[in-house]
C-alpha cells in the first residue's frame, strides 16, 4: 500500500513490449505490446484460442517470451485468480485452510475476505464440495489475501450462473477502489465486461484493437472478429445473455456469410487450452 | 542387553513409520508413488556401490538414492519421456544392474533376500541412530516448511505467483523422501517401501478433514501397523517386513467402509 508515490505513480505497474512466443511452430503471441497503469482496469478480449492464455501467462512470468520484454514493478505483489483449479481429492481440504496457503494470509485476513465476498458460511467446508460460483469466488479470496498491488482474473465468471456473473463484474471496480490495485481481465466476451473496464485489447494472435469499451466496439476490427449481430448495446451496463458465448465456433461459424472468416477460423481452430492443462 | 534383543527392531520401525506417514502423505497428494518406487529401486545400485568400495553400507546406501532422486529431478522435465516411462526405464534398469553387479563382485558376500524384504530383526544400532536423525530432520523441516510444501502440492502454479520457490521446494520433498526410502530398506525391504508410504495415508484418508490432519493420522496408523506387525512377527515367527505391511493392509481394509460413507 506504499506504492502510490509521485515516483512509482509514472511507472507502469506492468509493461510488454513486442512480445512474441510461438509454441509447436504456431505463432501465439505476435509482437504483442501493453501497459497497465495503477488502479487501472484492462480487459483483454478475443475468442477461444487467441492467446489470452498464453499472454498472461508470460505477464506473470510463468513463461518467458522469445522475443520482447516484460517489465514489472519491482517487488510487484500480484494476485491471480486462474481459469480453473481442479483440486485433488485426495487432499481433504477446507476453504479456510486452502485460503491459508496464499502468501501473507492470516486469519484475520482471511475472515475479511471472506466477509466482504459474502462467503463465510463456507469457511470450514470441503472444498471438494463447493458449486462453481463458490469456488470461483474462494479463488478471487485467495488472489485478494496477497493484497496484490495487481489484480489477474482469467475468465472469472467461468462456471458461473448469470446471476452470479453480473455480481461478481461489479465487484471487480469496488475490489480496484479498495485495494487501489491495477486490474488486468481476460474474458472472451465483452458484454458483461463492458460497464466494469477502463480499456479494452481485443486479441488475436496480434492486437487487433484497442481503447475504450466505446470506441471498441465499433472498430472494424472488432466487429470482424466478433460479428457485427454481437455489439453490445451502450449503456452503461446491460444484462446481455440471450446468446451462448462459451465457444468461439459460435462467434466464426454463426456469420459465415460476412468477410471474416479468414482470420475467425485462423484463431479458432488450434485452441490455447491444448497447451494450458 | 540380550534381553531387550526386540528394542532395537521395534525402534527402527517406529522411527521410520513417524516420516513415512507425513511423506507418505505428500506422495499420495502428488502422485508420486511409482517415484518412490524407483528411488528404492536404484538404492539396490547403492548397495552394490557400497559393497564394491567397502564403504558403510548405510552410507553408501542413502548416497545412491540420493544421488538418484536428484538426478531424476530435472530429467523427469527435460527428457521428454512420458514420466512414468522415464521412472519405468530408471526403475527397473538400476535394479537390474545393480544385481547383475553384485553377481559380479562375487567374493562378496550380499544377503539379496535381506535388501529385497527388509531384515528387521538383524537391525543394528548405528541403522538406528541414522533413521534416529533422518525421521528428527524429515519431521523438522516437514513442519518448518509445511505451507510452502502444501502451496506447492495444491497449485504450483498459484504458489510460483505467489513467489514461492517451487524447484527448491520439490529439491527437499524429493531429498526427504529419497533419505527415508534409502532408511526403510533394511526395515521392510526395497519391494515393500511404497506400501508403508502409501498404505497408512489412504486409511489416513478417510479419517482426515484437513491435509495436517491426514499426515499426523498416517504416522499413527504407520505405528499402529509397526506395532501389530513386530507383535505377529515374534508370534507367529512371520517375516518382520511383510507383517507390517499387512498389518497395515488390514487397518485399510477396515477402514473401507468410513470411505464410502464419507465421499
Amino acid at each position: 500500500m506504499n506504492g502510490s508515490s509521485a515516483a512509482t505513480r509514472s511507472v507502469p505497474v506492468i509493461e510488454a513490449r513486442d512480445v512474441c512466443l510461438s509454441y509447436r511452430q504456431r505463432q501465439v503471441l505476435d509482437h504483442i505490446s501493453l501497459t497497465l497503469n495503477e488502479r487501472q482496469i484492462v480487459t483483454v478480449i478475443g475468442p477461444n484460442g487467441c492467446g489470452k492464455s498464453s499472454l498472461t501467462r508470460v505477464l506473470l512470468g510463468l513463461v518467458k517470451p522469445q522475443s520482447g520484454t516484460v517489465s514489472r514493478r519491482k517487488g510487484l505483489r500480484i494476485g491471480y485468480m486462474p481459469q480453473r483449479l481442479q483440486l485433488d481429492r485426495r487432499m481433504p481440504l477446507t476453504v479456510s485452510g486452502f485460503l491459508s496457503l496464499a502468501k501473507g494470509a492470516d486469519a484475520q485476513g482471511i475472515e475479511r475476505w471472506l466477509q466482504r465476498l459474502g462467503i463465510v458460511s463456507l469457511s470450514e467446508q470441503s472444498v471438494h464440495s463447493l458449486s462453481g460460483g463458490e469456488w470461483q469466488r474462494v479463488l478471487l479470496a485467495r488472489a485478494l489475501l496477497n493484497n496484490p498491488q495487481l489484480l489477474v482474473l482469467d475468465e472469472p465468471v467461468q462456471g458461473v450462473d448469470i446471476q452470479g456473473q453480473a455480481e461478481l463484474y461489479a465487484l471487480i471496480p469496488e475490489l480496484r477502489d479498495e485495494l487501489g490495485c491495477a486490474v488486468l481481465m481476460i474474458s472472451h466476451d465483452l458484454h458483461l465486461v463492458m460497464s466494469a473496464t477502463d480499456e479494452v485489447i481485443c486479441l488475436n494472435g496480434h492486437v487487433c484493437c484497442s481503447g475504450h469499451p466505446d470506441t471498441v466496439t465499433t472498430d472494424p476490427a472488432y466487429l470482424q472478429l466478433f460479428g457485427r449481430d454481437q455489439q453490445p448495446v451502450f449503456a452503461p451496463y446491460v444484462h446481455h445473455h440471450d446468446h451462448d458465448h462459451s465457444c468461439c465456433d459460435h462467434a466464426t461459424d454463426g456469420h459465415e456469410g460476412d468477410a471474416h472468416t479468414n482470420q475467425g477460423h485462423a484463431c479458432s481452430s488450434g485452441g490455447s487450452h491444448s497447451h494450458d492443462g | 542387553m540380550m534381553d531387550n534383543w526386540w528394542l532395537l527392531p521395534l525402534a527402527a520401525g517406529l522411527l521410520l513409520a513417524l516420516s513415512a506417514g507425513p511423506l507418505g502423505s505428500f506422495v499420495v497428494w502428488r502422485r508420486m508413488a511409482f517415484f518412490g518406487d524407483t528411488l528404492a529401486h536404484g538404492a539396490l545400485l547403492g548397495i552394490t556401490f557400497g559393497v564394491m568400495t567397502d564403504l558403510d553400507p548405510t552410507l553408501a546406501l542413502v548416497a545412491g538414492s540420493l544421488l538418484l532422486a536428484v538426478l531424476l529431478l530435472p530429467l523427469q522435465t527435460t527428457t521428454g519421456l512420458a514420466t512414468d516411462t522415464l521412472l519405468g526405464i530408471v526403475s527397473h534398469g538400476t535394479l537390474a544392474v545393480g544385481l547383475v553387479l553384485l553377481s559380479i563382485a562375487g567374493d562378496v558376500r550380499v544377503d539379496l533376500n535381506g535388501y529385497l524384504f527388509g531384515d528387521l530383526l538383524a537391525i543394528d544400532q548405528w541403522h538406528v541412530l541414522w533413521l534416529c536423525l533422518s525421521t528428527g530432520v524429515t519431521l523438522l523441516l516437514i513442519r518448518v516448511f509445511w505451507t510452502d510444501l502444501l502451496a506447492v502440492t495444491v497449485s504450483p502454479e498459484l504458489a510460483e505467483i505467489e513467489g514461492r520457490n517451487i524447484q527448491r521446494i520439490n529439491l527437499l520433498l524429493t531429498i526427504l523422501l529419497a533419505c527415508t526410502v534409502a532408511l526403510a530398506m533394511k526395515v521392510v525391504g526395497i519391494l515393500l517401501i511404497s506400501a508403508m508410504l502409501i498404505i497408512p495415508s489412504a486409511t489416513a484418508r478417510a479419517f482426515a478433514r484437513t491435509p495436517g490432519q491426514m499426515t499426523l493420522l498416517a504416522a499413527l496408523v504407520g505405528v499402529t501397523s509397526v506395532l501389530l506387525g513386530i507383535f505377529a512377527s515374534f508370534r507367529w515367527d512371520t517375516p518382520a517386513g511383510p507383517s507390517i505391511v499387512v498389518a497395515a493392509l488390514m487397518l485399510f481394509l477396515l477402514s473401507l467402509p468410513r470411505r464410502s460413507a464419507t465421499q
